[in-house]
C-alpha cells in the first residue's frame, strides 16, 4: 500500500513535465538538439510511465489502441502529403522550397511538417508495441 | 576512461548467468554509449541512443523476460569453434586499422567530399540552426521518408504477431503440435 | 603509424567481436538478441568516431567562425539507431510467440523438438 502511494504521486508530478518536455524537443528541434524521433519517444516514455504506476488498463483506457493504429499511418502520410504537396507546387518531390514565397521559408515550412509527421509515428508506434508486450499473458 | 568501463560491461555481459542482470547490463551499456557520443560531439545521437536504446529497449526486453522467464540453461559443450571464428575475425579487423586515417584528424577523406558543402551551404538555403536537422530533413529527406516507413513496419509486424487486447495464452499446448506434425507428414 | 590514437578503434572491433561471440555462441534467444546490439552499438560508435575533428565542436551553428565536427554520420547514425530498435521490438515478438509454440528458448532443446517429432 505504501509503494502505491508513492508511485502514484511521483507519477503525478512527473508526467506532465515529460509530456510537455516531449512537446519542447519536437518543436525546438531546429535551434538545438532534438526533432520527431526524439520528441515522438519521449511522449510514449511519458503514457508508459502512467502505464507502469497505474496499470495497463487505465493507459488503455486513456489512449485507446483502435486510435494509435491510424494515428502512426497518419504520421507516415503527413510525410508523404508533405512530398505531394510539393510536387502539385511544381517542384520535385520533396522540394521544400516551393512551398512558400521564399525559399528560405518553405525550407522552415517543409522541416517542421515532416518533423511532426515523424514524432507522431515514432510516439504511436512505440505506444502500440508495448501495449501489445503487455497484452500477453504468459 | 568510459571506452574501458564499456569494455568492461561488455564482458560481463558474457559470463553472467541471470539474464535479469543481463539486460540491466545492456541498459547501461547503451547509456555510457550515450555518454561517450556526448563527448565525441554528437549531442542528437547521444539524446536518441539515450532515449531509445536506453529507454525503449531495456523496456521491452524486460517485458519480454516476464513472458519468457528468468533462467538459462548453462552451456552443454566448449566453445571452441565459435572461439576461433571470432578471434580470427578480430585479428583480421585489427590489421585493418593500420589503413585508418589519424582519429580527429581534420584532412581525413571522410571530411573532404560532401560534409563542407553541407556545412558551408546550410545557414544560407536553409537557415536553421541545427545542422543536424538540417542535413537530416532537408539534405537527405528521402532516407528520413525510409526510415519512418520502416518504424511504421515494426508497429505493424509486432501487431501481426502479438496482438492487443486482453488475451489467455497458456503455454505449448502438445495436442495441437501432433495435429501440426501428422497434417505436415501428409503433404510429403 | 600511432598507436595509442587508434584507441577508439580497437575498442569498437573489441566490443564487435563480443557481440558476435554472445549471437554465435550461447543458445539462450534472448541472450542473443541482447549481444547483437552490442554489436549494433559498437558499429553506431565506429561511425562516430571517424566523423570527430580535433577541437570541433557539436555541428549547430555558432556566432562566428567556429570548426564543426562532420553532420553527415550523425545523420546515418540517427536513422540507424531507430532501425536498430524497430529489430529488437520485432526479435522480440518473434521470441515471445516461440516461447507460446515450443514452451522453451533455449537453441538445443528447440532442436531437439524438431529433430524429435
Amino acid at each position: 500500500m505504501n509503494d502505491d502511494i508513492v508511485l502514484t504521486v511521483i507519477g503525478k508530478l512527473l508526467i506532465p513535465f515529460i509530456l510537455l518536455f516531449a512537446l519542447y524537443v519536437q518543436f525546438h528541434g531546429d535551434f538545438g538538439p532534438g526533432g520527431g524521433f526524439q520528441a515522438g519517444v519521449l511522449f510514449a516514455a511519458g503514457i508508459i510511465l502512467y502505464a507502469l504506476t497505474n496499470g495497463t488498463d487505465a493507459a488503455m483506457r486513456l489512449v485507446p489502441p483502435k486510435l494509435l493504429a491510424p494515428l502512426a499511418a497518419l504520421g507516415v502520410l503527413i510525410y508523404g502529403g508533405v512530398g505531394v504537396a510539393t510536387m502539385l507546387r511544381g517542384g520535385h518531390f520533396l522540394n521544400y522550397s516551393v512551398l512558400a514565397h521564399d525559399a528560405v521559408h518553405g525550407q522552415h515550412y517543409g522541416i517542421l511538417l515532416i518533423e511532426l509527421g515523424v514524432g507522431v509515428t515514432v510516439a504511436a508506434v512505440m505506444l502500440l508495441i508495448f501495449f501489445a508486450f503487455m497484452s500477453r499473458e504468459g | 576512461m568510459l571506452l574501458t568501463f564499456l569494455v568492461m560491461t561488455a564482458i560481463a555481459v558474457v559470463r553472467v548467468q541471470s539474464l535479469f542482470a543481463v539486460v540491466i547490463l545492456s541498459g547501461i551499456y547503451s547509456l555510457t554509449t550515450a555518454g561517450i557520443f556526448i563527448i565525441l560531439d554528437a549531442v542528437d545521437v547521444a539524446f536518441t541512443e539515450a532515449a531509445v536504446a536506453a529507454g525503449v529497449s531495456t523496456m521491452l526486453m524486460l517485458g519480454t523476460l516476464a513472458l519468457t522467464g528468468h533462467k538459462q540453461a548453462p552451456p552443454k559443450h566448449a566453445p571452441v569453434l565459435p572461439l576461433t571464428v571470432v578471434i580470427l575475425t578480430g585479428i583480421v579487423l585489427l590489421w585493418g586499422t593500420a589503413d585508418m586515417p589519424r582519429f580527429g584528424d581534420p584532412e581525413a577523406p571522410v571530411h573532404r567530399h560532401v560534409a563542407p558543402r553541407y556545412i558551408e551551404d546550410s545557414p544560407t538555403e536553409i537557415g536553421v540552426p541545427n545542422m543536424v536537422t538540417s542535413v537530416l530533413a532537408s539534405y537527405r529527406g528521402f532516407d528520413t521518408l525510409g526510415e519512418t516507413i520502416v518504424v511504421f513496419t515494426a508497429g505493424v509486424g509486432v501487431i501481426a504477431l502479438l496482438g492487443i487486447g486482453r488475451r489467455r495464452r497458456g503455454p505449448a499446448r502438445n495436442a495441437n503440435r501432433g495435429d501440426d506434425r501428422r497434417s505436415g507428414n501428409e503433404h510429403e | 603509424m600511432d598507436w595509442i590514437g587508434q584507441y577508439n578503434y580497437y575498442v569498437v572491433f573489441f566490443l564487435m567481436m563480443t557481440g558476435f561471440y554472445v549471437v554465435v555462441a550461447h543458445g539462450n534467444l534472448v541472450k542473443k538478441i541482447v549481444g547483437l546490439n552490442i554489436f549494433q552499438t559498437s558499429v553506431f560508435l565506429l561511425y562516430i568516431s571517424m566523423g570527430k575533428v580535433k577541437d570541433g565542436t557539436a555541428p549547430i551553428l555558432l556566432e562566428g567562425e567556429a570548426i564543426y565536427s562532420n553532420p553527415l554520420p550523425h545523420v546515418l547514425i540517427l536513422t540507424a539507431i531507430v532501425v536498430s530498435v524497430a529489430t529488437t521490438a520485432l526479435g522480440l515478438a518473434l521470441v515471445v510467440r516461440i516461447k507460446e509454440a515450443y514452451g522453451t528458448v533455449e537453441e538445443d532443446e528447440i532442436r531437439e523438438q524438431e529433430e524429435d517429432a
